[in-house]
């Protein structure tokens, strides 16, 4: 079999095989459910308590503050509604270039009553601070800002936003899916009341986020049932995802985030060296694993088509890779034209990620945009 | 017609191997349609010769589902004659490629109204 460049981490990850090792002892030898009292019961509550104390010290909480979810998105929904629930009314701030888990369920809510803006962000993505400012009213309950954009890795100055939100004792929530891993989280220095994290994204398994909600602060549960999770939380915990999370957090090396930087930015530098490109997002204050560039006259879904034959995974942010046939809320916000969205193409790259692999795209890329271009009606 | 995001062999196959992607030059009739906001611009161009499609090719700006699109329609109406070229619908594209996702059905039917167009721009010289 040929060997595949997956450079499409910002999607998800190869789960680590350590990780999947340690899984594998929680799914066939591990496998009590951790309300149970007898002793398969108990090593598994031990395991479960034991992660949550891995990921707590990894962004300075508390263990008692991690919240397992199923994932990145159900974090999301519980922050966002949890706080909306709990205040039965109000408004929530967010805002452009959010993930849909945070965009559609702040949109949802206001046909439940409670009313929403939506913060403007600059041609980088950085969003507007004075917007953010002048947006606060009296009966703003939530401010939803994420830490780090998924498609342009942009990274935003959370600090900033966390203290203007405490200043005006607001609840404050970041999407820190992204950045997890990448940028160190110091929840007593952001002043974020609530973060949401996942696994996947840092060679951990699917189907498991966190929800960090500082201490209290009150969020309604949205799945009811037992008392898991601290109440907020029902379900029987997914041990075995529980598990192979903490492993993935234990393995967050700086190396690995210099090293990804470096290899990021020889394919930024690479890349650009094509006529008519354009990199989406800033170059500083960018995450280490990310690459997202325009190419004029061609459709990225064709260059993904053309990448995917030489055996590299990529994603576009174009219309045609959408079953809604919109191009990108993101790349819309920061002001592309709709054929620049179209034309473009995100390379995410993991900590398993190769300089060899980086030589191999800037060798087979730049002849598929000559071909695509050939093919154009546009020159 | 599946609601899934997945191309089939043939699309693929066609795709990778585009034989009809070209400019021509001594062209008899050509025309454009699409828009490039929408992510879709088909350019073809056609030779035609004693009521024949002689050859056909053209430009296309799109996704695999347009070129895709472009190479079958273009196989299946080189070397017929107009009568029967005009016969050849979008559902005619859609069988040849196998098969393909709904929200794509849409390019099969612009590259034959590019077709279309085409015939109508050759119709008014000749």
């Amino acid at each position: 079999m040929r060997n595949i460049i997956y450079l499409d981490n910002g999607s998800t990850t190869m789960v680590d095989p350590k990780v999947a090792d340690k899984i594998m002892i929680y799914m066939t030898e591990k496998y009590g459910n951790a309300s149970s009292l007898h002793q398969k019961g108990q090593e598994t509550k031990m395991a479960l308590e034991e992660s949550r104390l891995v990921i707590a010290k990894s962004i300075n909480s508390k263990p008692s503050e991690i919240v397992f979810t199923s994932g990145g998105s159900e974090a999301n929904n519980l922050a966002i509604k949890g706080v909306a629930y709990m205040h039965k009314k109000g408004h929530i701030i967010t805002s452009a270039i959010e993930h849909p888990s945070v965009l559609e369920t702040v949109k949802g809510l206001k046909d439940q009553g409670f009313d929403f803006s939506i913060i403007k962000v600059d041609k980088d993505g950085f969003i507007d601070i004075e917007q953010l400012k002048n947006e606060i009213r009296n009966d703003t309950i939530l401010v939803s800002i994420m830490h780090a954009n998924n498609e342009i890795g942009t990274i935003q100055d959370i600090e900033l936003i966390g203290k203007i939100c405490k200043d005006k004792k607001i609840l404050s929530h970041t999407d820190a899916v992204q950045s997890y891993s990448k940028i160190p989280i110091d929840v007593k220095k952001i002043n974020v009341d609530l973060v949401s994290l996942n696994a996947h994204k840092l060679h951990g398994p699917k189907g498991i986020g966190v929800l960090f909600i500082k201490e209290g602060t009150k969020i309604k549960r949205l799945i009811d049932g037992g008392n898991q999770e601290i109440k907020l939380r029902a379900g029987t915990e997914n041990i075995p995802g529980i598990v192979g999370f903490a492993e993935a957090v234990k393995s967050i090396s700086n190396s690995d985030i210099k090293r990804m930087e470096k290899l990021r930015d020889k394919l930024i530098d690479g890349i650009l060296k094509i006529k008519d490109t354009r990199l989406n997002g800033p170059r500083e204050k960018r995450l280490c694993n990310n690459v997202n560039i325009s190419f004029k006259f061609v459709e990225g879904e064709a260059i993904g088509g053309y990448l995917d034959a030489e055996g590299i995974c990529s994603s576009t942010g174009s219309a045609c890779s959408s079953k809604s046939l919109e191009p990108s809320h993101v790349l819309m916000a920061l002001g592309l034209k709709e054929e620049d969205a179209h034309g473009s193409l995100r390379l995410t790259l993991g900590k398993f990620t190769t300089e060899k692999e980086i030589d191999f795209v800037l060798q087979k890329l730049p002849g598929i945009i000559e071909k695509l271009r050939r093919m154009s009606p546009f020159k | 017609m599946t609601d899934q995001f997945t191309y089939s062999k043939k699309v693929m196959e066609y795709f990778k191997n585009p034989k009809f992607s070209r400019e021509m030059k001594n062209y008899d009739a050509v025309a454009e349609l699409g828009n490039v906001k929408c992510g879709d611009v088909f350019r073809i161009f056609l030779k035609i010769k004693n009521n024949k499609i002689e050859d056909i090719s053209y430009l296309s700006y799109g996704c695999m589902a347009a070129i895709s699109a472009c190479e079958s329609f273009c196989r299946l109406i080189k070397g017929k004659t107009i009568e029967k070229a005009k016969k050849i619908s979008y559902e005619d594209i859609r069988k040849d490629l196998g098969d393909l996702p709904i929200f794509k059905i849409h390019c099969t039917m612009m590259v034959v109204e590019t077709f279309k167009k085409a015939m109508e721009n050759y119709e008014k010289k000749h």
